[in-house]
């Protein structure tokens, strides 16, 4: 007979927040009505504030629920960028909102709910708490993505995720069984102990489908064929969210299963994450060429900087692990500002997404043109901007661990992906000009100033972040 | 091979052929009738083994809510099924490779114990004496306890579905007329006029 003890909600503390707080603002919504869309958004953006505030200041360690959560400075840290990026992303829409009519006050709330699911992705040190976050997460964000149900794009976006999002979730409950089934725990530290007698065949088969299911989440090939199609067809601000806080949360999930998890078979899933490296960077680079569209464009884009991630991760060292994290936090910083950009991207009849549209930006609107040519720059990988340093530490590590075949197919698909980036900057600032846009919202503005302030001086902070950095990657070492 | 055997492969036999029933018959309230048929015989093989909790759930919950829900459904839609089943045999190789993944892979479950004889010592969680507590209680004692978490959150997956569910489809649209209970309720009985209608002809 297990007790509950109430000291254990400690460590799901902003959890717990998140969660009531999304109730009440539901409430708060329902009774005031259409009109409450402000007030709901400006409420949810405190309370993400409030629990972000919450993990920095009082962070619990420890694990509760019989191990099943697990909170450790690697976690703590992906919940804090998971926070930042949730709030980010609500935030980003307030404008949007205004001037599309997509006067929905429940964006915010299932946007927070998805942000519960994140948190507890990141935390789960059980193959149940695991599945249940990624649940609880993808259902809010199938919502999310259709959200704009007048518009055929829109639904057509959800449903897509949808079915293809429920075929992985399938995959990775095969997998998971067949895991359960080969060594009687679902218990991270209790599959590893029993993965250390030898392995048998159902174990890899399981090992395969876990990952499987979790490269969908991630966006990586060959599990990416949902990913432009949701970018395009799901309204902006949402897109700007899906790039965002989910691929962290995925990403921070995968990290924890391989090394939590599955740290004995390291030979096993070392191979199929150097597969999922190699086709995501590879895919990305090329298939983003003939692109028109800027948020198809940047869901390539996500895809290939997934597979750059994941060459740290496929270097099984604890340099890699720390280089997937700073990748993470520099590759948000960079995506959030893109979007920032991308939001503005407005004339007076309405939004627009054609990478042309950008012609003659550097006279129309200098500012936004020099960020958007510093998010450029830096997601090409070129010095002294973070996405630099990003790559640099991923394909320092996979050096280190002598993938040198992965690192040089890596170094020459930053290449071919740099063609694409700088083609933008180009149009903007060499191509004649189309009409200007309408002026910058505020929340686009200061989202849009501090990524690039980030992306810029990045060299200045580079020292504390990677102090960070280490410090939660030796939390599996 | 005692009555209990005999039973076992009476309600296999009719589970797995109303579960082919399901997807081969035309008739899409004949599937749903099908599946609640796969439900009772399900609930047998519950039944058998000891767990009448479950069984007697699975009949509540699956056939008395879900599979009615499924059949009203089926009858207010007006979906051409036959339709929907055109592009069946184009898509039937990629389906029969699939089913053959999964085969294989069915097959290493169960065939696990020979693969690998050490499972079994393994299990974490040995099942409690059936002597010694009830079904309810052997589940209430994990699900309440040791699984407050997990069962907590699924309450929260629900939350969202509904969320979900409402923001999807609720619209407030003007001319759609309403049911008022407050303006029936108040209605006074000598305003209303009654007429018989006769059958087939209307007002």
């Amino acid at each position: 007979m297990q007790t509950f003890e109430f000291a254990q909600l400690a460590i799901v503390g902003p959890e717990l927040l998140l969660a009531v707080g999304a109730m009440a603002l539901l409430m708060l919504g329902v009774f005031i009505g259409e009109t409450s869309t402000r007030i709901v958004t400006g409420l949810s953006v405190a309370l993400l504030a409030i629990a972000g505030l919450w993990l920095i200041w009082d962070p619990a360690s420890g694990s509760a629920f019989n191990g099943a959560v697990l909170m450790d400075p690697f976690a703590l840290l992906m919940k804090i960028l998971v926070i930042i990026g949730s709030a980010a992303a609500i935030a980003m829409s307030v404008n949007f909102a205004k001037e599309e009519n997509f006067d929905r006050f429940e964006y915010p709330i299932l946007v927070i709910l998805a942000t519960v699911g994140m948190l507890i992705m990141v935390s789960a040190n059980d193959l149940i708490t695991l599945y249940l976050g990624l649940e609880m997460q993808a259902l809010a964000l199938y919502v999310i993505a259709a959200i704009n149900r007048d518009s055929l794009r829109s639904t057509e976006a959800g449903l897509k995720y949808f079915v293809l999002g429920a075929l992985s979730s399938g995959m990775l409950l095969y997998g998971m069984s067949l895991i359960y089934g080969f060594t009687g725990h679902t218990n991270f530290a209790g599959i590893a102990e029993a993965m250390t007698a030898e392995r048998s065949l159902g174990l890899v088969f399981g090992i395969v489908f876990v990952l499987a299911g979790i490269a969908f989440k991630i966006s990586a090939v060959p599990f990416h064929m949902w990913t432009p199609d949701v970018y395009e067809g799901a309204p902006t601000p949402v897109t700007a969210f899906f790039s965002a806080a989910p691929k962290i949360a995925a990403m921070a999930m995968l990290v924890r299963v391989v090394y939590g998890a599955f740290e004995p078979a390291v030979a096993d899933w070392q191979q199929i994450i150097t597969f999922i490296a190699i086709a995501s960077m590879g895919l990305g680079a090329f298939a983003a060429i003939g692109q028109t569209n800027i948020k198809r464009l940047m869901a390539y884009s996500s895809i290939a900087n997934m597979g750059f991630a994941l060459v740290g991760l496929a270097a099984g060292s604890q340099e890699g692990v720390s280089g997937v994290v700073l990748y993470m936090i520099i590759y948000m910083a960079m995506t959030l500002g893109t979007f920032a950009c991308i939001l503005a991207m407005r004339r007076t009849d309405g939004m627009v997404e054609d990478i042309t549209d950008l012609s003659g930006l550097s006279r129309s609107n200098p500012m936004m043109a020099l960020a958007l040519t510093i998010f450029m720059f830096s997601l090409a990988g070129i010095p002294p901007l973070a996405g630099f340093w990003a790559k640099y530490f991923v394909f320092l590590a996979a050096i280190q661990s002598e993938l040198y075949i992965l690192s040089v197919i890596g170094v020459l698909a930053s290449v071919v992906g740099a063609f694409y980036y700088i083609r933008i900057v180009k149009i903007m600032w060499f191509d004649d000009g189309e009409p200007a846009f309408v002026p910058m919202a505020g929340e686009l503005k200061v989202v849009g100033t501090i990524a690039a302030v980030f992306t810029l001086f990045y060299v200045f902070v580079a020292g504390p972040l990677s102090t960070v950095a280490t410090a939660a990657a030796r939390t599996f070492f | 091979m005692g009555v209990a055997a005999l039973f076992f492969y009476l309600f296999a036999t009719i589970c797995v052929a109303s579960a082919f029933m399901v997807i081969a018959s035309r008739n899409p309230v004949h599937s749903v009738l099908f599946l609640i048929l796969c439900f009772f015989n399900a609930a047998g093989l519950f039944m058998l083994t000891g767990a009448e909790f479950l069984a007697l759930i699975l009949i509540v919950v699956y056939v008395g809510a879900v599979a009615v829900l499924f059949l009203f459904v089926v009858m207010m839609l007006d979906v051409d099924f036959a339709e929907l089943r055109d592009g069946f045999l184009q898509y039937m190789p990629i389906g029969a490779v699939i089913g053959i993944i999964l085969a294989v892979e069915l097959i290493l479950v169960l065939g696990g114990l020979s693969f690998d004889p050490e499972i079994a010592a393994r299990a974490v969680q040995p099942i409690p004496d059936l002597a010694e507590v009830s079904n309810i209680q052997a589940i209430g004692d994990l699900l309440y306890t040791k699984y407050i978490f997990f069962f907590q959150l699924c309450g929260l997956i629900l939350l969202v579905a509904m969320i979900g569910a409402i923001v999807l489809t609720l619209s407030h649209r003007p001319d759609v007329r309403r049911q008022n209970i407050a303006d029936q309720v108040a209605r006074d009985p000598n305003d209303v006029e009654l007429r018989s209608v006769k059958p087939g002809e209307g007002i």
